[in-house]
């Protein structure tokens, strides 16, 4: 199989503060990695260190093959903050705009991409409206299209589906999985919604600062003799049930 | 060239920002005009003595709109209490002309109303020498001090707008998202002194014509340098005042820069006369952009300077601009290594 995305041994601390512990992990192609664990544990700050904006203390994170920071890395990477970092005061056809003019897309490129990922969101009747008159599940699909806008090979999702209503969830996870099986496309998103866990190929379990356990969702439930993934993390966590 | 994507996206949210607008480009126009009225009054009479002058000299003058009393004897002490803006007087065959000077645009446009009064052959002939009671022939306030509001509306208005702007980019995110793409971190303050640099380029213009050409400033010089010193001033304040918003976290803070930053710059621009400070304070003054500015202003639009002889102000002005720059550049490694 190849590897997406290969992270070993990484450490961080911000002062005295420990947010990242040993932390390794191996990311497949084409595959939906999920992590999950409880806000503060160090998701955010993994992800940073994953696309770049982060340099690890210790240890080695490796994209494509290649050793984190590059440009063209970053091109490749997708990525969707856990806040919504929008310009409110501009319409969502300009946020795309602006967002797809960074990549170097031509006129025509732009205009596909933006139907493409207003589509998948479903805001292509509100790309009008200033994003300052969105609700926040609208400002989250934004930013989730402009996640998509340049075609990446890896896309890398913190927390996309909060306050997103269960039918267009539904419809987010359909995209993702389409994305995986017809474009081969590596997907590493976190969440801290157990029911998203089920549908990820791989999962790890953080929790303040450390990856407590890590494998398919059915090995975890196996392992840990759990119905479902509320059990799991307690379990793993050393937590009676 | 991505930094375009910038400046497009700078440029709609500012046509979005009306007040933003109005600040930038009507309140130095408003101040402006506050301040010609405040210093500037020759709309007023003006109230001319004469002591033993000839009668037709006298019909010359009060023909040129200035009010005439005659005196057979005039002290100063009674000249003052009638409220004259000056006397003419005769002693000796020579003829003196006393200012009270009180407020030098007054004296100002006294000077300037006799002169167009009487024609060139006639001011030979009589020989006027002019005395002040109160300061001497330099002063006239508003002319000298209108180049250094220029220069200060500039600086002030770009500070303030473009720090807010970075500072609201830094707090909603978008500054960590925006380098979470391919865009270089020199494309980032590039976009922002462009982008904004057009904006301080228009209400300069605004500002310099408004001056010049409604409240009828002194410009002895090109009105072509004006522009060039304000731009290069402009960029000074774009490129400190997004560096100085890394060190504010809200809006308030930003604006807490101002007794900071702006206020004691104005002490060391020339509206207060720097000649009795100590070395030590004038030194401090040297480390101020709009020193510099205010010298290279008043040189061209008062004093009547060419280019060559501003250059080294020029020259500072754009140094800090690029220091300033560089910092800014450096500074972004706070949210991406890259």
């Amino acid at each position: 199989m190849a590897v997406s995305v290969e992270i070993s041994h990484v450490q961080k601390q911000f002062r005295k503060h420990i947010v990242l512990q040993d932390i390794s992990l191996t990311v497949e192609k084409g595959k939906i990695f999920g992590m999950i664990g409880p806000s503060g544990c160090g998701k955010t700050t993994l992800i940073k260190v994953m696309v770049g904006m982060l340099k690890a203390d210790q240890g080695q994170v490796t994209v494509l093959g290649k050793p984190v920071p590059q440009f063209d890395l970053i091109e490749k990477i997708g990525y969707m903050a856990q806040s919504d970092a929008l310009y409110t005061d501009l319409t969502g056809n300009e946020n795309l705009q602006f967002f797809a003019k960074l990549y170097h897309l031509s006129k025509k490129q732009r205009a596909e991409k933006i139907a493409y990922a207003a589509e998948v969101v479903q805001l292509k009747d509100d790309l009008k409206r200033k994003v300052q008159d969105y609700s926040g599940g609208m400002k989250r699909r934004l930013s989730l299209a402009i996640a998509l806008i340049q075609n990446p090979e890896i896309l890398i999702l913190d927390e996309p589906t909060v306050g997103i209503d269960p039918a267009l969830k539904k419809m987010i996870w359909m995209e993702l999985e389409r994305l995986r099986d017809k474009e081969q496309k590596t997907i590493f998103i976190t969440t801290h919604v157990m029911d998203e866990a089920e549908k990820c190929d791989e999962l790890a379990l953080m929790r303040e600062g450390k990856i407590l356990t890590q494998g398919t969702p059915k090995k975890l439930k196996t392992a840990f003799d759990a119905d479902n993934f509320d059990d799991v993390f307690l379990k793993a966590g050393g937590y009676q049930a | 060239m991505r930094f375009f994507a910038l400046v497009t996206r700078i440029m709609q949210q500012m046509f979005r920002d009306k007040r933003a607008m109005a600040l930038l480009f009507l309140a130095p126009l408003l101040v402006l005009t506050l301040m010609y009225f405040i210093f500037h009054s020759d709309e007023v009479d003006t109230t001319l003595g004469v002591v033993g002058l000839d009668e037709k000299v006298v019909t010359l003058i009060e023909h040129g709109d200035i009010n005439v009393k005659k005196y057979d004897h005039l002290s100063q002490q009674q000249a003052l209490d009638d409220k004259l803006d000056g006397w003419l007087k005769v002693e000796n065959g020579k003829v003196l002309l006393t200012l009270q000077n009180d407020q030098p645009s007054r004296a100002k446009a006294l000077q300037l109303k006799l002169k167009q009064a009487l024609s060139g052959q006639q001011q030979a002939a009589m020989q006027i020498s002019v005395d002040y009671v109160y300061g001497d022939e330099d002063t006239a306030l508003f002319d000298v001090i209108s180049p250094i509001l220029v220069s200060f509306f500039v600086f002030f208005f770009v500070f303030l707008i473009a720090g807010i702007a970075l500072l609201k980019e830094r707090t909603t995110g978008t500054l960590e998202r925006l380098l979470s793409t391919p865009i270089r971190r020199f494309e980032v303050v590039f976009g922002y002194v462009v982008g904004y640099g057009i904006f301080a380029i228009i209400q300069t213009l605004l500002v310099i014509f408004y001056a010049v050409k409604v409240l009828d400033v002194v410009l002895v010089g090109s009105i072509w340098h004006v522009l060039i010193i304000n731009i290069c001033l402009a960029f000074v304040a774009l490129s400190l005042g997004i560096l100085l918003s890394s060190f504010a976290s809200s809006e308030f803070q930003m604006v807490q820069f101002i007794p900071l930053v702006i206020i004691p710059q104005i002490f060391f621009t020339g509206i207060f006369p720097m000649d009795g400070m100590a070395d030590w304070l004038v030194n401090i003054g040297k480390i101020m952009p709009l020193y510099y500015a205010s010298d290279a202003m008043t040189g061209i639009m008062y004093k009547g300077y060419q280019l060559n002889e501003i250059v080294s102000d020029l020259g500072v002005l754009l140094g800090f601009a690029c220091v300033f720059i560089v910092f800014n550049i450096l500074s972004l490694k706070k949210y991406r290594t890259l």
